[in-house]
């Protein structure tokens, strides 16, 4: 792993915190959001703010834009000093006129943060008639520059386009040459690739340090992922409650942690090598769950309008064995979701089989498929939308096996000892969703799911939403249920580390189609496909072994 | 969150109502006075037989269109009647006007609604008719009814009630389209729930706080319509004094007695502002959010 | 964008149609004969032969309806009971009125009640914010007649500053016209701007929470810019589509509004003919008014597709 080493205490300083308090507004007994945070970033630095949700490291970026949401937080204490000014000081217009001119900003979602109705080439001029006042010639000459700069294609249409007309990583590289015309001191970007697959991902941050090298801009980039980290950092602040727990040159961060919650945290990511294969047999008997030829076309011919049929997913075929986990990995549109949804007959699938439990369910009605449901359950992406807020905890875990025709007192004692199970308290099944974090959430609906004693299990996503320490539980808890029951798990991800941590086959979709399938070991070890190979490749921080603090033994690729 | 290791109490949905109190006073005075103002104008128009001085109804040629006496609280209209006893009955009248139409238009549209988000086939044949119903004026659609059908009491509340059945039901569709798409209504499918137990179970409950809401300000905009009803003459018959059709038997004699319509008018503004204050307030406790579905 | 008004103008045909068979339906289903109805408690038997016989209630059902929507494609609305006079014409000359009322309203009313509507909820919870907020509730809670005559009462007769009642055609004194009309928009608008502001300030809070709007600031653009270019645009559909529901709104004002300043538009023509009975006016007048409606909201969905580029046909 080659980590970046380029010193900067030459370098003048660019923006410095100083005990920077963040409070919520009207509440001064609570603990703040931001405690004494301090730190400097100099010019050409890459900052890296990483920590788990609620750390503080975005209120942190809000705090330097002045954008705070009014009404909800405040700064009550410390200086933000960029060059000689404290902008704190500043008032709204002077402000304003720092933005996008000293010090600008990438948001997380692409998708929200363009204007729908406006333009693109409009919003990146608009940051010049805020700004400065040039010909309406040279405006529009200094937009497609900047354009031509973040390498988007064909720049005099994307000029005339919408957003919704672009790509995710299109609005991204818009939105970054909305912050970078006017050649700013300081960059901020918060999570600026979350929200894009791996290999955007990877294009975007390399489009980052190219400017970065180029207008010798300081970036600080605030990221939960580990793997960014490594590849970007010059410098790691690892936030942890509103506190700054440690900082340090991204190497010495990554090869010998100071702190405990360094530690922990570096420890739950995930390695991309794959899990040992397992030695035991699987039980005797059909597979679990087995697809044939599946295919789902989403035809869309109307009265006068009439397009060709996409098809989400076509030629899908595997087994999954009692005991075992397939993983469906694959980008944004890939079709992994389409399958699952097929393979559970929340939607319908346009051909092909699918049995479960020796039982072909493909073509089934509403009404035919209920007896079926019990033999094969899923859990969601979102935790917090995937109980019913309603219900007690409870209600949710006794309502399959009620349909069942089990009773309620039984039923309500098997639900205790699944809270049990999934390392909760018994009495959780009193408490309501909203008392219960993500992680405890998704521990439920695995309850509610196992509750119904199935011989399959889809996980859609279902730890993409979680911090990673959580993650890391989640996964864990899953390989248990598996050993204790035997059940087959079918496991979508986008993420090749969790892939890696839990599947002993592995398909990678790519637009609707299978490119490859196999042994994990074999897959990611040595992917045959070119797309597989690129998916590796792109995945940061992929030749470093965090858990560890140190280098893959074998560098793969 | 370390709630899970909290000790857990089975009175959490009764704690949570109590509670409710102290939420409504951190909203600020303004319905909290609405609702004082409408609790007292419901228990007045309540009790008002136990306390009216006159039969509403006694015509006394002798006493036409007299000033506030002792005798006469507010004085009295143009056939001798007391006013005040009229504007006290009235509001009995009108506000049974308002929640009479109001119940029977949220539980239709909830019914209907209901329906037509799970039946596909009817959804499209239920909305046509919806969109056409909403076409017609609402008021035009209410006096044609009751003219056709006679000044009672209920012919009026119908008339009232059918044009507001196609708000509500598009309000329970909209809701409802929007909650099946929820993961939960996703796991409930894939737990072998059947179909109506899930509209029943899952996604009804998620109708009933914008449902009050829109009951509230159902009931004040009938209260409203009656008035309006009466003023064209097509409202209740004045046999059945409401604060709509006094306002309307008063405007003759505007010019010299302009309290005709002054009290009933302030009562009624009174009432229909205190309604509309709370169901700002429910409507911004229940769930900001739900301005949108609305639009 | 053709094929869109097209499928939007077919999706018009089924909507007219419940409501004609609606309107249709309205007096036959009613209980009892509807000659009786329609002539009154002291008709002679040649009275209600001849109500018979003009509206063809001899016939089936089924014949009736085909004859009626016959003669509404040939535009025959009928002939009033009363007057004997072709609806037509009754509405050709009432009609103008209730437009040049109505168009003012709805121009005065979105020039006020927009920028109400913006201000109240960039300033929102301030006392601009709650003064909007309590005018809006203030309208939704008086009667319109009251304030039509709470305006007579100050403006006519108090200050008499403006006539009572009454109306003069703009083609013939324009001074005069407005000096009549400024009242009853006035009343009517009352009831429609508190609508539209409302409206306004739910869907600019609802945008102004947008990360496209805080983008917009980031970018160190001005607070009247990021209102006015970057929030309200986005706010605008669901503004539209108030204005087009409230059109229903509108109607029952302009019902009530001509009735208050003895207006002859086709306002009160309705009214007269529903308490008279008078059978087939209702019918061309329902069937009319909702027309406008449906098409009013035709126009505002077609509106949509200009103003958000995401909307396509």
């Amino acid at each position: 792993m080659l980590f970046k080493t380029k010193t900067f205490e030459d370098a003048p300083v660019v923006l410095s915190i100083e005990d920077l308090t963040v409070r919520l507004s009207g509440n001064t007994t609570a603990k703040p959001v931001l405690d004494k945070i301090s730190f400097q970033i100099r010019a050409g630095e890459t900052v890296c703010l990483v920590g788990e949700s609620g750390s503080g490291k975005s209120v942190t970026s809000l705090a330097a834009m002045g954008l705070l949401p009014k009404g909800a937080l405040e700064v009550s204490g410390g200086r933000i000093l960029l060059g000689e000014t404290n902008l704190l000081d500043l008032n709204a217009s002077q402000m304003r006129d720092k933005r996008a001119k000293s010090l600008s900003m990438v948001f997380q979602e692409p998708m929200t943060a363009l204007n729908p109705v406006m333009r693109v080439g409009e919003q990146i001029e608009e940051v010049l008639d805020t700004h400065s006042r040039v010909s309406k010639r040279e405006k529009k000459q200094r937009v497609l520059d900047i354009m031509e700069q973040v390498h988007l294609p064909d720049v005099e249409r994307v000029y005339r386009s919408y957003p919704h007309q672009l790509s995710g990583g299109q609005r991204q590289r818009i939105m970054i040459a909305m912050a970078l015309i006017l050649e700013p001191q300081l960059l901020i970007a918060d999570e600026p690739t979350t929200a894009l697959d791996v290999t955007t991902q990877r294009q975007i941050l390399a489009l980052i340090a190219e400017l970065q090298e180029k207008h010798g801009t300081a970036v600080l980039f605030i990221t939960h992922d580990m793997g960014v980290v490594a590849e970007i950092a010059d410098t790691v602040q690892v936030m942890n409650h509103g506190i700054l727990v440690e900082r340090a040159p991204v190497e010495t961060l990554l090869r010998s942690p100071q702190e405990d919650y360094t530690k922990r945290l570096l420890r739950a990511v995930p390695s991309l090598v794959p899990r040992q294969e397992r030695t035991d047999k699987p039980p005797k008997g059909g597979p679990a769950l087995s697809v044939r030829d599946l295919d789902k076309a989403y035809g869309s011919s109307g009265w006068l309008v009439n397009r060709a049929p996409t098809q989400a997913a076509k030629d899908v075929n595997f087994d999954i064995p009692m005991g075992r986990t397939l993983g469906i990995v694959g980008e944004s549109g890939s079709g992994k979701s389409t399958v699952a949804r097929c393979i559970m007959r929340l939607i319908d699938p346009s051909d092909g089989s699918i049995k479960v439990a020796g039982a072909e369910i493909a073509k089934l009605t509403r009404s035919e498929m209920r007896p079926y449901r019990k033999h094969i359950q899923i859990v969601f992406q979102d935790p917090f939308r995937s109980l019913n807020p309603r219900w007690t905890v409870g209600q949710s875990l006794i309502e399959g096996p009620l349909n069942l025709g089990q009773d309620k007192t039984s039923a309500m004692k098997r639900a205790r000892e699944l809270m049990e199970l999934v390392g909760l308290p018994e009495d959780a099944v009193d408490r309501y969703p909203h008392q219960f974090s993500g992680g405890q959430r998704q521990r439920i609906a695995i309850a509610r799911a196992i509750a119904m004693e199935p011989d399959v299990l889809v996980a859609d996503e279902a730890v993409s939403a979680l911090d990673v320490s959580v993650q890391d539980q989640v996964l864990k808890l899953l390989d248990e249920l598996q050993k204790k029951l035997g059940i087959a798990i079918l496991f979508i991800t986008h993420d090749l580390r969790v892939a890696a941590q839990i599947c002993d086959e592995v398909v990678v979709m790519q637009k609707g189609r299978v490119v490859e399938h196999g042994k994990a070991a074999s897959v990611l070890g040595a992917p045959k496909h070119s797309y597989t190979r690129a998916l590796i490749e792109a995945a940061p921080g992929r030749s470093w072994d965090f858990a560890n603090f140190k280098e893959l033994p074998t560098v793969a690729a | 969150m370390s709630a899970a290791n909290a000790p857990v109490s089975r009175l959490q949905p009764v704690l949570g109502l109590l509670s409710l109190p102290l939420r409504l006073r951190k909203l600020g005075g303004g319905p909290m006075i609405a609702a004082i103002v409408l609790i007292i104008i419901v228990i007045a128009a309540a009790l008002a037989p136990l306390y009216i001085p006159h039969d509403p109804l006694a015509i006394n040629a002798i006493y036409r269109l007299k000033g506030p006496s002792e005798m006469f609280l507010l004085g009295t209209d143009a056939y001798g009647r007391d006013l005040f006893s009229r504007v006290v009955m009235g509001g009995r009248v009108s506000l049974f006007i308002g929640v009479g139409a109001a119940v029977v238009s949220v539980s239709l549209g909830l019914a209907i609604g209901l329906v037509s988000g799970f039946f596909r086939v009817a959804d499209s044949i239920i909305m046509r008719i919806m969109d056409s119903l909403m076409a017609i004026p609402s008021i035009l659609l209410a006096i044609a009814l009751v003219a056709l059908n006679g000044p009672s009491l209920w012919s009026v509340i119908a008339a009232i009630t059918l044009p507001e059945i196609p708000r509500v039901v598009r309000l329970v569709r909209s809701v409802v389209l929007t909650v099946r798409e929820e993961p939960y209504v996703e796991a409930a499918v894939a737990l072998g729930s059947s179909m109506p137990k899930i509209l029943w179970q899952h996604l009804m409950p998620n109708t009933l706080a914008p449902l009050t809401v829109q009951g509230t300000y159902i009931c004040a905009s009938a209260i409203l319509t009656e008035a309006i009803l009466s003023f064209l003459g097509a409202g209740v018959s004045t046999e059945i004094p409401t604060w709509g059709n006094i306002m309307a038997e008063g405007r003759l004699y505007f010019q010299i007695k302009p309290s005709l319509i002054f009290w009933p008018g302030l009562m009624l503004s009174l009432c229909i502002l205190s309604i509309n204050l709370l169901g700002d307030t429910a409507r911004d406790l229940l769930d900001p959010r739900l301005r949108k579905r609305e639009a | 964008m053709l094929g869109y008004i097209l499928k939007r103008l077919l999706a018009v045909v089924p909507v007219i149609t419940f409501v004609a068979i609606f309107v249709f339906l309205l007096l036959r289903l009613t209980p009892g004969d509807p000659a009786a109805i329609l002539a009154g408690d002291a008709a002679t038997p040649a009275q209600l032969e001849k109500i018979r016989t003009s509206l063809g209630l001899n016939d089936p059902l089924l014949v009736q309806f085909g004859t009626w929507i016959g003669q509404l494609f040939r535009g025959d609305l009928g002939i009033s009971l009363i007057s004997n006079i072709p609806v037509s014409d009754m509405v050709g000359q009432r009609i103008w009125p209730t437009i040049n009322i109505a168009l003012m309203t709805i121009i005065l009313s979105v020039l006020l009640a927009v920028p109400m509507g913006v201000i109240a909820a960039w300033k929102h919870r301030t006392w601009a914010d709650y003064a909007v907020m309590s005018f809006s509730v203030l309208g939704f809670s008086v009667p319109v007649f009251v304030i039509g005559y709470i305006f007579i009462q100050v403006f006519s007769i108090e200050l008499r500053w403006l006539p009572v009642q009454g109306y003069t055609p703009p083609t013939e004194d324009f001074g005069k016209f407005l000096s009549k009309a400024i009242l009853p928009c006035l009343t009517l608008a009352t009831i429609y701007v508190a609508l539209i502001a409302r409206m306004t300030r739910a869907s600019m809070l609802e945008v102004l929470g947008e990360d496209y709007v805080r983008t917009a600031r980031a970018k160190g653009v001005s607070e009247t810019l990021v209102l006015f270019r970057h929030a309200l645009r986005n706010a605008a559909v669901p503004i539209l589509t108030i204005i087009g529901t409230g059109f229903a709104l509108l109607i029952s004002g302009v019902v009530v509004t001509e009735s208050v300043f003895n207006i002859p538009g086709i306002g009160r023509l309705t009214v007269d003919a529903i308490l008279a009975r008078d059978y087939p006016v209702i019918q061309a007048m329902i069937l009319l008014t909702s027309a406008i409606y449906v098409f009013i909201n035709l126009m505002i969905d077609v509106a949509y597709s200009i103003i958000d580029p995401r909307i396509r046909y």
